[in-house]
């Protein structure tokens, strides 16, 4: 279609293009659009503006959709995945939609572990694609999910395929020739900045690698949750979790922690004035990316949204919607 | 000690590490304030300035949300089990 292309032919890498007309669902992986969403930080240089790439609109409702597709053609590749074998993971909610959505387009079974206290939603889409869930001690949260997947493995490991996004290179990989490509075409090169929340580390990882292979002056910032206790869903606290193997902070330019309020506010904010409605992980980016954006003279920061917010509607996250809303209409 | 409180991963530093721990009181306020007591700062990770449960903080009473029975009001009695839960899954 256009500068894209040579973008992932320079990377070397298969592009994801988006067809009028697709025969599987993997197809529509990918090409997801950015949105300009400055008005959402005021007090901004006018030379800066904030662009967040909304990942929801990959047919899996996720950015998790570009690793975990990654990770299952690497393992079909490899021979480490073939019929007779089984794909498990443990994940929190967005990768295991993604690998049951691939898994059934694929036509193998797919085993999750999550913890019980995942959204009902969460629960219910991935009971539509068929997939069987093992449930870990909500107490324990997403750590205590991969130790009981662990356990699951090494009673019958011949069975099972596990693409471990924690520890997949294929994970950020998958952003290396993805993500970034379509950043970079998007913005025409004129990318400054990259902010990504992080789950796994493999979106800010491989979008990173990437942009600065491109520009070595795009700055590469991740957001994470400012405690151990927090309620952004998805989100590691690094200092107080398993840090995931592919997650190299020395690539990171800058990490933000976020406060959950303030992220929950933000999602409010997006729902009310553009019309925008987008889960935990997303207020958590902008948040981050207005930080990073105020003390720039000009620039271009581009933030990645990994989600919508329909698979959070029963959650927390909206406990406080309705005394939001009154108090803003009182202002 | 009157009430077992369980405690989640990202609270047991304050814990020295105990997954359970006993605390002492006849509502669910005051067995959080009996944990304060105990672990200095574990309240102000449960509760916002004003004294509420965080948004993304659940508290069960023998598997029963809180929110739903009279919250940081709920009468507790010796032997019940308090579970302390992230609202999320994380990671």
């Amino acid at each position: 279609m256009n500068a894209g292309h040579s973008a992932a032919a320079v990377a070397g890498a298969p592009h994801l293009e988006q067809p009028g007309r697709a025969t599987s669902i993997l197809d529509l992986v990918g090409r997801t659009p950015l949105l300009d969403v400055t008005v959402m930080a005021p007090g901004l240089s006018p030379r800066v503006r904030l662009y967040a790439k909304l990942e929801g609109f990959n047919p899996g409702g996720s950015v998790k959709d570009r690793a975990a597709l990654w990770m299952v053609r690497d393992g079909l590749a490899s021979g480490q995945l073939h019929p007779g074998r089984t794909i498990i993971d443990s994940t929190s909610g967005n990768t295991g939609i993604a690998l049951a959505m691939i898994g059934a387009a694929y036509g193998y079974p797919v085993t999750l572990v999550m913890p019980d206290n995942v959204s009902r939603e969460r629960m219910r889409i991935v009971d539509a694609f068929g997939a069987q869930l093992i449930f870990s001690s909500g107490l324990e949260g997403s750590d205590g999910a991969i130790v009981r997947c662990r356990q699951v493995i090494a009673e019958a490991p011949e069975r099972y395929f596990k693409p471990d996004q924690y520890n997949n290179p294929m994970n950020p990989q998958a952003h290396y020739e993805s993500t970034g490509p379509e950043i970079w075409e998007a913005t025409g090169g004129r990318v400054t900045h990259l902010v990504a929340s992080i789950g796994t580390g493999g979106t800010v990882m491989g979008t990173g690698r990437y942009l600065k292979e491109r520009h070595p002056a795009i700055e590469v910032i991740a957001a994470e949750p400012d405690d151990a206790l927090h309620g952004l869903e998805g989100l590691k606290h690094m200092a107080s979790s398993i840090v995931p193997g592919i997650y190299h902070q020395d690539e990171l330019d800058r990490v933000v922690g976020v406060p959950t309020d303030a992220a929950y506010e933000l999602v409010y904010q997006l729902g009310a004035r553009l019309g925008l409605v987008v889960g935990q992980s997303s207020g958590a980016a902008l948040w981050a990316a207005a930080r990073v954006a105020r003390d720039l003279d000009a620039g271009v920061v581009v933030m990645i949204f990994p989600d919508f917010g329909g698979r959070y509607l029963s959650t927390n996250l909206w406990a406080g919607w309705r005394e939001w809303l009154q108090r803003n209409r009182r202002v | 000690m009157p009430v077992h409180v369980r405690i989640p991963t990202p609270l047991r530093r304050f814990t020295g590490g105990a997954e359970e721990v006993g605390a002492a009181g006849s509502t669910v306020g005051a067995v959080v304030n009996d944990l304060e007591r105990q672990f200095t700062g574990i309240k102000e990770r449960l509760c916002d300035e004003e004294g509420r449960v965080r948004r993304f903080v659940n508290i069960y009473l023998n598997g029963d949300d809180i929110r739903f029975l009279s919250n940081l009001e709920t009468a507790v009695k010796e032997g019940d089990e308090l579970s302390i839960v992230p609202a999320i899954a994380g990671g």
